[in-house]
């Protein structure tokens, strides 16, 4: 019976990895289409909880007591905190989480490095009795790069993620910098170089460190406004990082589904920077000016709540644009509460959705459609465009740099060319912000200067709130 | 074993895949599909569970102990935000229907 089972058992092992392998690819095909997402990641879910039980089976393996604990209790932190987090706060989580992954393939490669330089006496003599605990060659690079990669994720994303939380709210740049970082980064990969001939633990430590330090200082110098394409590169990054890893640990489930998201996340990355206008390497290795900030001449001029609500109540047409400070207000369904009473008045209403409003693509979406927004009303940048100049009020929530009509005028400003929305051309415009500051950008945007637009000040969630007042005392 | 020019194969097949499926994308899926796509790397708990499962010395222990703490938090929170976010994407019947939020008439 045992030798049934020792037979046997590898390659039902085997097998259910290749099965997970077939789920992550349909499991992302399907998350690829709106109708079938749902089920995407369910059929993805599956094929990970399999990966997972079969690999509790795998001979030779001990310290279960150490795998089970760190198992649960991240699970459980993990799953609460996914579940208890605002919808708001969602892209943040996805760099939290995307820069666990980049570390734990950095800590697999560091287990393989100090393994293999554990054995390497007894591998080079032959005597080893375990393959695992030889490492050279290709499987050496491989590792190499998993630690170098993951660990530049693993930083670099929890960089992001105190960016988008707000815990870190300045770009910090210094001259020559990207000089420095360039002598890093080949700093880090020489000492790489040097453990493939000589597996010293001090270097192996400075190498790691490096990558970590490297990881800060990529993305230190990057504004907030770029985070969503930077969150998606090292998406990618971690990807490879995993798929570089399961070559080491010869698993084919994370060599396909590392290499996968690796290819993936690339192609999202260029999708999403495409749609900001701008060049990846421009998000890297450019910072975003915040100086060209020339005065616009004219003054920013204010509404009352009751004023902005006749206008809206009378118009024909109305384009509601919202943008970042809806999400951070939720006031999405305030917003929706308010859609329905223009509607109910005849006013014909549609949501403008910049491709990169909020903090990444498709976040209004999400966010409309969870105060229940019908899809008919939701229209993309290329299909609204035509039609602000038919429309009455264009109201703006808390969008600032996709309404920026110096992207279209101004070529000496850092968002020229970027696609905007024509707010401007419509006959008024509202737009509802917190303060006189600058967006995300640090760039002036001449649309609140202009003399058919008025500002309604305030908190989106309270101006919402003060506009369906208006609206009932109508 | 999976020598160096098999894992070349593997790895170009699997990117031609992953460029293949997400190269007609709408704009609306680009923040789930990253979700997902870093869901799925979450992989990486199985290989951290095979790093610690063999580790002998404290430091390889200790590593993979962050390994598959790390990796978990990966899977299962990757898991529960796409989950969440796809909930949004539940096929809507008629606007009066589903409307729990803003019920005044």
């Amino acid at each position: 019976m045992m030798d049934f089972i020792n037979e046997y058992l590898p390659v039902v092992i085997k097998l259910a990895y290749f099965v997970a392998a077939i789920l992550f690819i349909t499991g992302l095909r399907r998350m690829s289409k709106p109708g079938t997402a749902r089920g995407g990641i369910v059929w993805a879910g599956i094929g990970m909880l399999l990966a997972t039980v079969v690999t509790f089976l795998l001979p030779d393996m001990h310290n279960m007591v150490l795998i089970l604990a760190a198992l649960a209790s991240s699970t459980v932190l993990a799953w609460v905190s996914g579940r208890k987090v605002a919808m708001t706060d969602m892209p943040q989580m996805v760099a939290l989480y995307n820069g666990m992954g980049g570390g734990s393939a950095a800590f697999i490669g560091m287990i393989a490095l100090f393994n293999g330089m554990d054995h390497v006496t007894a591998c080079e003599a032959g005597v080893s009795l375990n393959a695992h605990d030889c490492i050279s060659g290709v499987t050496l690079w491989f590792a190499l790069a998993g630690v170098l990669i993951g660990g530049v994720s693993l930083t670099g994303s929890m960089i992001a993620f105190g960016k988008l939380q707000g815990w870190i709210d300045k770009r910090y740049a210094f001259p020559g910098q990207q000089v420095f970082n360039a002598v890093v980064a080949l700093i880090t990969i020489g000492l790489a170089m040097y453990l493939t001939v000589d597996m010293n633990p001090t270097v192996i430590w400075l190498f790691f460190g490096l990558s970590l330090v490297l990881g800060l200082l990529m993305t230190l110098p990057i504004g907030g406004a770029d985070m969503p394409v930077v969150i998606s590169l090292y998406n990618a990054f971690t990807g490879l990082a995993v798929s570089f890893e399961g070559f080491v640990l010869q698993n084919e489930a994370m060599i396909i589904a590392g290499m996968l998201v690796g290819a993936a996340g690339t192609l999202l990355t260029k999708l999403m920077a495409k749609a900001m206008n701008r060049k990846l390497t421009a998000v890297l290795f450019k910072t975003l000016g915040a100086g060209s900030g020339d005065a616009i001449a004219g003054d920013m001029k204010e509404i009352e709540a009751q004023d902005a609500a006749i206008q809206m109540a009378f118009a024909d047409r109305v384009i509601i644009v919202p943008g970042y400070g809806m999400a951070v207000a939720q006031a999405q369904h305030k917003l929706w509460e308010m859609t329905e009473m223009l509607l109910d008045r005849g006013v014909d209403v549609k949501f403008a959705i910049h491709p990169v409003a909020g903090r990444m693509p498709g976040h209004m979406n999400v966010l409309l459609a969870e105060a229940g927004v019908p899809y008919d009303l939701i229209e993309d940048m290329e299909d609204i465009n035509s039609q602000f100049h038919q429309t009455d009020v264009a109201l703006v929530i808390g969008a600032n740099d996709v309404v920026n009509p110096v992207a279209k005028t101004d070529p000496q400003s850092p968002i020229y060319g970027m696609p905007i929305l024509h707010v401007d051309e419509a006959k008024n415009s509202i737009v509802i912000k917190r303060g006189k500051g600058t967006g995300f950008a640090g760039i002036q945007n001449a649309l609140f200067f202009a003399d058919n637009n008025r500002m309604l000040y305030g908190d989106a969630q309270d101006a919402i709130g003060r506009l369906i007042q208006g609206l009932k005392a109508l | 074993m999976i020598d160096g020019f098999i894992a070349l194969y593997i790895f170009t097949l699997a990117a031609i895949l992953g460029f293949e499926i997400i190269s007609k994308v709408p704009v609306v899926l680009h923040t789930p599909l990253m979700s997902g796509s870093n869901f799925i790397h979450g992989i990486v708990l199985v290989g951290a569970m095979i790093a610690l499962g063999h580790a002998d010395t404290t430091l390889e222990k200790t590593f993979g102990f962050i390994a598959v703490f790390l990796g978990a938090g990966n899977a299962a929170g990757g898991y529960v935000v796409t989950e969440r976010m796809l909930e949004m994407f539940k096929p809507r019947v008629k606007k009066t229907d589903d409307n729990n939020e803003g019920d005044q008439s």
